[in-house]
């Protein structure tokens, strides 16, 4: 990333612990970073916390990120940060507005790395429409941490006639989805160390409050929004089969995936369906509607590459299967633990 | 993806599949060998293509699933050593010992660390002059010749805070035990294709000869697969018996020699427990007299230990083709692949983890 302003602290170049304090250096860290970046009226009253009106039915999630490493092909643990918790709270068919913003940050962090995410988190942010109102910083001892954890928290209202949920998926339903598969996480591996694998692929981390927008912009009747992070497609599917009780078929010829993506996972054994994404929007809606909110979507850069890859019947309830590409059928199950490489 | 997908052809799957339809009579039994050959069965749900008459045993060839108890518990023993640091393939991590994993002596504090091959481990105990690494080698034929490549290149460097922890088998000699032992049903074998890339097949004539059973060289994907079946149903249907390659993109007669040589440089051949199934003679590989400052067993003067299997599990009949995964009590019940029992549940290429994924 290009450092596009200099860093606005110059007497330490690293965090000490004094930073956490909540004395002057604190106060220098707010001053001088968060409200230059990041800075709105709710953050400039200087109040223990923000007051703001929302109207209606309001939809709220919060999520913490401790991604390694921090700096990643496609983004870095600021962008994801505001990305994870707009995307969460736009899946609920809520639109995103306010976020929270809590740093634990080890002793010792470069102070150049810490302003490089914190405009990542600004930029993103003002991408995504939404404003942070509220935040904290605490500093751990070096060695207690691991350079910066984020909690992210977001809030945003529902508007009038929508009604999203896991357990609304119908059989019938058509399952669109914005894009390749298993971006981020390919990603995420190949910059870490010890696993040393040159590709050009890059994280999928976007905000999609506008993507889900659009898919409103067709219909109301949508029945379930979900963006499939940690343990990939296969475990959104899954929980989504659980929770309505139906049966998921998807089509393993209609999954999109990058070749350099499918490279990778072939040399490293790894399975796409179980791979994490962080800019990816699962669609179900009634198959009448389907190729309209299709269209929608290609609209939208962020969208440009949807498509149908499953529908919902009431075969197998609470199980995804897979037509296979050699035209068999299996079941696809959630993953256990974290995946690990094969051996032989 | 090119070299990958020509062999995910529907059309050509389904040419084959007929063929084998048309070449089949009787009833067959037909064990492949490779874990990698089961997942791939289990994927593609390739049994779906397969006349009812041909059943599909799986063999034991998971290195994971066959490394003896004994040795994870030494594995173990080591990880919890402040001075050294344990080095393994990712799949190991999860099996469970007697009494721990390695994934929680980590979480205990051990310094467990994944590799994805050894040449990283001899960079990790160049980095960490203070610390004995220990890399837990263990495989087929497949990953030998790369294991021993780490022995003498840290011999090379004169790195001699470096050991493996060697857990290595040989497929002949299982082929031979199965065959041999009371009871057998398999009449024809696919045979490991890359295991076979680095071997050649010349060891698996005697064998078909001997046992009068067809071996084919069999690769990984659906084609592959459905090609070495339709090649073994060929042979029983014209009641011939002999080696055939099937995988011939990949495998020559003498296959590599090179790879082969660094194996015999460093390891040699002695008899081995295989988890599940016992000891196999002359099935497994330990490091030889001239490379033993390299052997952690040696190295750490790790004892002789005897440790019994949950009595639930019955991996070592799954293993040898004996029982299906779904005929096993505990399968799904007390035994998953959260809270396995045994190994064959927590290896990807395991066939019961094949099962639970794929088929429960």
């Amino acid at each position: 990333m290009d450092l596009s302003c200099p860093v606005p602290i110059t007497n330490y170049d690293k965090i000490t612990l004094a930073h956490g304090g909540g004395g002057s250096l604190s106060n220098q860290l707010i001053e001088k970073m968060f409200l230059k970046e990041l800075g709105n009226s709710y953050l400039e009253e200087g109040h223990d916390g923000a007051i703001f009106d929302l109207p209606g039915k309001l939809a709220m999630s919060t999520d913490s990120f401790v991604v390694n490493p921090i700096f990643f092909p496609g983004g870095d643990i600021g962008k994801l940060a505001v990305h994870g918790t707009v995307n969460d709270v736009a899946c609920c068919g809520a639109l995103p507005k306010f976020l929270t913003l809590a740093l634990i940050l080890e002793e010792g962090f470069p102070m150049e790395e810490l302003w490089l995410i914190i405009q990542s988190i600004g930029q993103a942010a003002r991408d995504a429409g939404v404003q942070i109102i509220t935040g904290d910083t605490k500093v751990v001892e070096k060695g207690k941490g691991d350079k910066i954890f984020i909690n992210t928290s977001g809030i945003g209202y529902v508007p009038e006639g929508r009604d999203i949920s896991p357990s609304n998926c119908r059989p019938g339903d058509i399952i669109l989805i914005n894009g390749n598969i298993a971006d981020h996480g390919v990603a995420i591996m190949s910059s870490r160390e010890g696993l040393e694998f040159e590709t050009s692929i890059e994280s999928d981390t976007q905000a999609l409050n506008k993507l889900v927008e659009s898919v409103f912009s067709v219909t109301k009747d949508i029945h379930v929004l979900r963006d499939p992070t940690r343990g990939g497609l296969s475990s959104s599917l899954n929980e989504i089969a659980k929770a309505s009780n139906t049966g998921i078929e998807i089509y393993e010829k209609q999954l999109p995936l990058s070749e350099e993506v499918k490279g990778a996972c072939e040399i490293l054994g790894l399975d796409p369906l179980y791979i994490a994404n962080e800019g990816k929007l699962l669609v179900f809606v009634p198959e009448e509607h389907a190729d309209n909110v299709l269209k929608a979507m290609k609209q939208l850069p962020e969208g440009k590459n949807s498509c149908i890859i499953g529908r919902v019947d009431n075969k197998s309830p609470g199980m995804v299967r897979m037509k296979t590409s050699i035209g068999s059928s299996r079941i696809v199950d959630m993953i256990s633990g974290e995946q690990l490489p094969r051996i032989c | 993806m090119k070299y990958v997908e020509e062999y995910r052809d529907m059309d050509l799957v389904r040419k084959i599949s007929g063929e084998i339809h048309r070449t089949c009579s009787k009833a067959w039994k037909i064990m492949e060998i490779c874990g990698g050959q089961t997942h791939s069965i289990m994927r593609y749900n390739l049994e779906e293509f397969l006349p009812d008459k041909i059943s599909l045993i799986h063999g034991p060839g998971c290195p994971v699933c066959v490394t003896p108890l004994e040795l994870i518990d030494k594995a173990i023993e080591l990880a919890g050593k402040d001075d050294v640091i344990l080095t393994s393939f990712g799949d190991m991590l999860r099996v469970p010992g007697s009494e721990s994993d390695l994934l929680k002596v980590k979480a205990h504090g051990g310094d467990v660390r994944m590799v994805y091959s050894p040449l990283d481990a001899v960079k990790i105990a160049e980095n960490n002059p203070g610390k004995k690494v220990v890399f837990f080698a263990v495989g087929f034929e497949t990953t030998a010749p790369a294991n021993a490549f780490s022995v003498i290149e840290a011999k090379r460097k004169n790195i001699h805070n470096y050991s493996l922890l060697s857990s290595h088998v040989l497929v002949p000699p299982a082929i031979k035990a199965i065959l041999s032992s009371p009871g057998s049903e398999i009449q024809a074998f696919l045979a490991a294709g890359h295991v076979c890339t680095v071997m050649g097949y010349e060891e698996y004539i005697p064998l078909a000869a001997e046992f009068n059973v067809p071996i084919v060289i069999t690769g990984f994907e659906p084609v592959d697969i459905l090609q070495g079946i339709l090649a073994s149903v060929r042979q029983l249907e014209q009641g011939v018996a002999r080696v055939e390659n099937e995988y011939s993109r990949v495998v020559s007669r003498e296959g590599n020699k090179a790879a082969q040589e660094s194996m015999n440089k460093v390891f040699t051949t002695i008899d081995r427990k295989w988890r599940g199934i016992g000891i196999i003679p002359e099935s497994g590989l330990a490091l030889s007299e001239e490379f033993s400052d390299f052997d952690a067993e040696k190295i750490f003067g790790l004892e002789k230990i005897e440790k019994q299997e949950s009595p639930l599990c019955i991996a070592g009949e799954v293993l040898q083709g004996k029982k299906k995964p779904t005929e096993c009590p505990a399968f799904g019940k007390e035994c998953t692949p959260e809270n396995p029992l045994g190994a064959p549940m927590v290896s990807s290429e395991g066939a019961c983890a094949a099962y639970f994924r794929y088929k429960h």
